[in-house]
């Protein structure tokens, strides 16, 4: 498949239902049935325009290729965009359609936002068929509803996304990180809140390995100033080493937890980090992004049950945790994604309903 | 601007209505005497007036449910109401619905610096959230230049940006969650203190729906701590095109500032008037702002101004105290205002590549002259969201419709050069008839598809966004259900 409209083509035709393959990275999700819609065709930049920050590309595009080319006018995709392959054991390369319709946004989120706030248009293929665009490229659009938010994070469950624009930022000229080890999770949120609340824009706030990592971006200038006032800032909360090699990419892809047979990705507000922590029983292995709001959980053994009652610890603290990765069977027997409340889940249904009426994108996937 | 015909029989109902609403409500809170429903007539799109059936004021999410309930049982459209600000019909009445006004809730719920965010009632303005949290250091991002006037309930309905947003992002990039009520009173909570969504982003497609999803009640609001320091410098240039160019070159040398604001001739002498900030007279001023430390700020705006020197400015100024920015950001700030001091205006809100600023504002001066009405831009150059101000005479016959036909011209060239119709306003009515000019009817199609999940009745602000043609057959169908 090439071209939207072969797209369009293969959706009208389709018997029954299909499985939307981008770089094939992500085996996540309940397993879906039905025969493979391959869209890794629909690849290449199409527009890209350093002095407006905005970049357009078919969804089948390569996250590699995007970066390569925005490393080249010294830009890049702020939200940082994480790469399950290490973690789910797969191979193939991840696709910025794969990205927008996961939502996927590594440490960066907390300060510049998640890949959803980066999407700034789409064109996609709905389950009946249709082509849609919705958004554009420019950076300020209300014209109409915003359906490029509502493609975000719909795991391709509402259409198949076909192109996408995003808006990029100018890359740092130097970035650092502060490094405060062996702190217990409540300490370590006590170091990240503090340091997320004051004026020294902080670009990554994690817990990994035991250590707070705080992560600061900029002018080199900028960047030194900030580390020594965070550092002044922070000094009660232990002993600061400033280390310029860390690698976030360990955070971003959870390369701590790679070996676990199964890992949890829990949304709560910070605070709430280290009570999602202590509800797992013993043998689990955690780490915090997000300043402690984004946890990321793993252990060998588990069931349907121990997945029920991380899900339930969350919804009473507010917020959501995804199976993403587990074997198949445990897949196939739970709600991956955490359920919602009626009212959510009513109008999530009915909105299923009207994009892809006969229920064959991605079937399941999210939902049963 | 054609409206859909007022429903007879909703009118003849009004007296069974009144009573109705009445039981849920206080009394001073059902608005029926037509002396005094006329206060909602308009918004800040005032060429468009038209007084209410009733206007309701509830003060609890309780109340706006009931409300709710009751006129979907009893078929009555209902239209959302901020603090009425809007300068696209938003918020305009139509003849036989209930207005529907947040502005007694206004408290803030709960403030958490750890987890940096406030819950508050939607009736509050964008001012007072800051106003809430800033005296331990934090602000709410987006600013508007209604702020002190606007509430959150319409900068969440319009999806609103501000001066700021180059950096922080516009409502929707910071907004965490909302308390829904559906028109059927369903109350459904969505977000909250943690972030992003677990399954649909639903809370993606509310902002910014122009309240025709439901009425939000409550809102969870990220805030920040506010920086160290913050300076803008103005630049002047001989012509608009130097300006674009210069702005383009701050963009790709990696510096990000937080504003960066363009105003031209008409605006500045106006804008001077009001706020005496000593902006330079000059063919195209920037306003550039960062951020940060003393340092810091000094080492950008050092990298900003030589940018600006390869662009031979006819003018270059840093503000020398916090007293000068505070009255350069007010004149930027004022600029509406100060307009309408001397002309009856319409604001156009398109957006468009930054690359064709140069070009657009070529032809918008051009057709200045075919049209014989004189237009001052003022805008947020970083982001490409033009704001001309095309002035008009109301008492003129005609001229109205002269200024509007411009607009639309206008905004029909923003879309064919990459762009859209409104950048921050939103479509309301002033622009729901030219939305067949940015999208084909299998995208309007899928966007009503959503209004259809949320209120199938399509009773909630009805003849808004999506033009009438366009809506018909689903406002009748849903009419004839009954
Ligand atoms: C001088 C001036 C300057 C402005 N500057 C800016 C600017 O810089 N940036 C910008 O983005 N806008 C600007 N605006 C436009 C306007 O202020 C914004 O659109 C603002 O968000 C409207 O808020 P409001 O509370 O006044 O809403 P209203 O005008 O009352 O309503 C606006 C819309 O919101 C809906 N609504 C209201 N309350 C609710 C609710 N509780 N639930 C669901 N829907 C609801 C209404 O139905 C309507 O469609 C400016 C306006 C003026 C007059």
């Amino acid at each position: 498949m090439n071209t939207e409209s072969e797209v369009a083509e293969a959706v009208k035709a389709a018997k029954g239902p299909l499985i939307i393959k981008g770089g094939g990275t992500r085996s996540v999700g309940r397993p879906a049935q039905g025969d493979l819609l391959d869209v890794s065709g629909l690849s290449g930049v199409t527009l890209y325009e350093p002095g407006a920050l905005t970049l357009v590309a078919k969804a089948g595009t390569p996250v590699a290729e995007i970066e390569a080319k925005l490393a080249e006018e010294n830009q890049r995709l702020a939200f940082e965009p994480y790469d399950l392959t290490g973690l789910l054991g797969t191979s193939g390369a991840t696709t910025i359609g794969g990205v927008i319709a996961t939502n996927a946004s590594g440490p960066r989120r907390i300060q510049a936002g998640a890949a959803r706030d980066f999407a700034l248009g789409v064109r996609f293929v709905d389950g009946a068929g249709n082509v849609v665009k919705n958004g554009g490229r420019v950076m300020k659009n209300v014209t109409g509803y915003d359906l490029v938010k509502l493609m975000s994070g719909s795991w391709g469950t509402l259409g198949v996304l076909t192109e996408v624009s995003l808006k990029v930022l100018p890359a740092v000229e130097a970035s650092t990180t502060l490094v405060i080890a062996d702190l217990a999770p409540a300490q370590a949120i006590a170091a990240m809140s503090a340091a997320l609340g004051s004026p020294y824009e902080v670009s990554g706030a994690a817990w990994i390995d035991g250590a707070v990592w705080l992560r600061l971006e900029g002018f080199a200038n900028s960047v030194d100033y900030r580390a020594d006032a965070l550092s002044t800032l922070l000094a009660s909360h232990g002993e600061i080493v400033r280390s310029d090699n860390c690698d976030w990419t360990r955070v971003r892809d959870a390369v701590p937890l790679h070996d676990c047979a199964h890992v949890w990705r829990i949304s709560v507000k910070p605070g709430d980090g280290p009570a999602v922590i202590a509800a797992l029983p013993d043998g689990s292995h955690s780490m915090m992004d997000w300043g402690g709001g984004l946890i990321w959980a793993g252990r060998d053994a588990a069931d349907a049950s121990l997945h029920a009652q991380i899900q339930s610890t969350v919804a009473g603290l507010g917020g959501h945790a995804t199976l993403i990765k587990a074997p198949e069977t445990l897949r196939a027997s739970v709600s991956v994604f955490q359920p919602e409340s009626t009212g959510v889940a009513s109008l999530s249904a009915a909105l299923r309903a009207r994009f892809d009426p006969r229920g064959i994108l991605n079937a399941g996937l999210m939902a049963a | 601007m054609e409206m859909p015909i007022p429903d007879p029989d909703v009118l003849a109902r009004k007296a069974r209505v009144v009573s109705r609403l009445r039981e849920v409500l206080p009394a001073d809170a059902v608005i029926d005497d037509p002396a005094e429903t006329r206060a909602y007539e308009c918004d800040a799109l005032t060429a468009y007036r038209c007084p209410p059936m009733v206007a309701v004021l509830p003060s609890t999410t309780a109340e706006v449910s009931e409300v709710l309930a009751i006129c979907h049982a009893e078929g009555v459209p209902v239209v959302p109401r901020g603090s009425g600000t809007s300068l696209a019909g938003g918020a305009l009445p139509t003849a036989d619905c209930v207005i529907l006004g947040v502005a007694r809730m206004n408290d803030v719920l709960e403030t958490d610096y750890d987890n940096r965010f406030v819950r508050v009632q939607t009736g509050r303005t964008n001012l007072s959230v800051t106003g809430a949290v800033e005296s331990d250091g934090f602000f709410y991002a987006p600013d508007p230049s209604s702020q002190l006037a606007c509430a959150i309930a319409g900068n969440i309905a319009m999806n609103s940006g501000g001066a700021h947003c180059l950096k922080y992002g516009v409502t929707t990039n910071n907004l965490m969650g909302v308390t829904l009520v559906q028109m059927d009173g369903t109350v459904v909570e969505i977000g909250g203190a943690h972030l992003d969504s677990g399954g649909l982003d639903l809370l993606g497609v509310i902002c910014g729906s122009e309240g025709q999803l439901g009425v939000v009640t409550e809102a969870t609001l990220r805030i920040l701590h506010k920086p160290e320091g913050a300076r803008p410098v103005l630049m002047g240039f001989d012509s608009a095109e130097i300006a674009g160019a210069c702005v383009a070159d701050i963009i790709k040398a990696g510096v990000l500032p937080v504003a960066i604001e363009f105003m031209d001739k008409m605006l500045i002498e106006v804008c001077e008037d009001f706020a005496k900030a000593d902006y330079p007279m000059c063919e195209a001023l920037l306003i550039v702002e960062v951020e940060g430390s003393e340092a810091e700020i000094n080492d950008q705006l050092a990298l900003i101004t030589e940018i600006a020197k390869r662009h031979n400015p006819v003018a270059l100024r840093e503000s020398a105290s916090a007293e000068e920015s505070q009255r350069i950001w007010a004149g930027r700030k004022a600029a509406f205002s100060a307009i309408g001091r001397v002309s009856d205006y319409m604001c156009l809100d398109g957006t468009i590549p930054v690359s064709e600023l140069p070009y657009v504002l070529r032809r918008i001066g051009e057709m200045s002259k075919e049209y014989g009405l004189p237009v001052g831009n003022v805008f947020h150059a970083g982001d490409g969201n033009m704001h001309p101000l095309i002035c008009y005479d109301a008492n003129k016959p005609g001229d109205l419709e002269i200024c509007e036909e411009f607009g639309a011209e206008v905004l029909k060239l923003c879309v064919e050069v990459g762009g859209c119709l409104t950048g921050e306003h939103g479509v309301g009515i002033e622009k729901r008839d030219l939305m067949t000019y940015q999208y084909a009817p299998s995208d309007l199609e899928a966007q009503m598809a959503i209004k259809d999940v949320f209120d199938a009745k399509w009773l909630l602000n009805p003849a808004k966004v999506f033009p009438l043609s366009v809506s018909e057959t689903r406002r009748k169908t849903a009419i004839a259900a009954e």
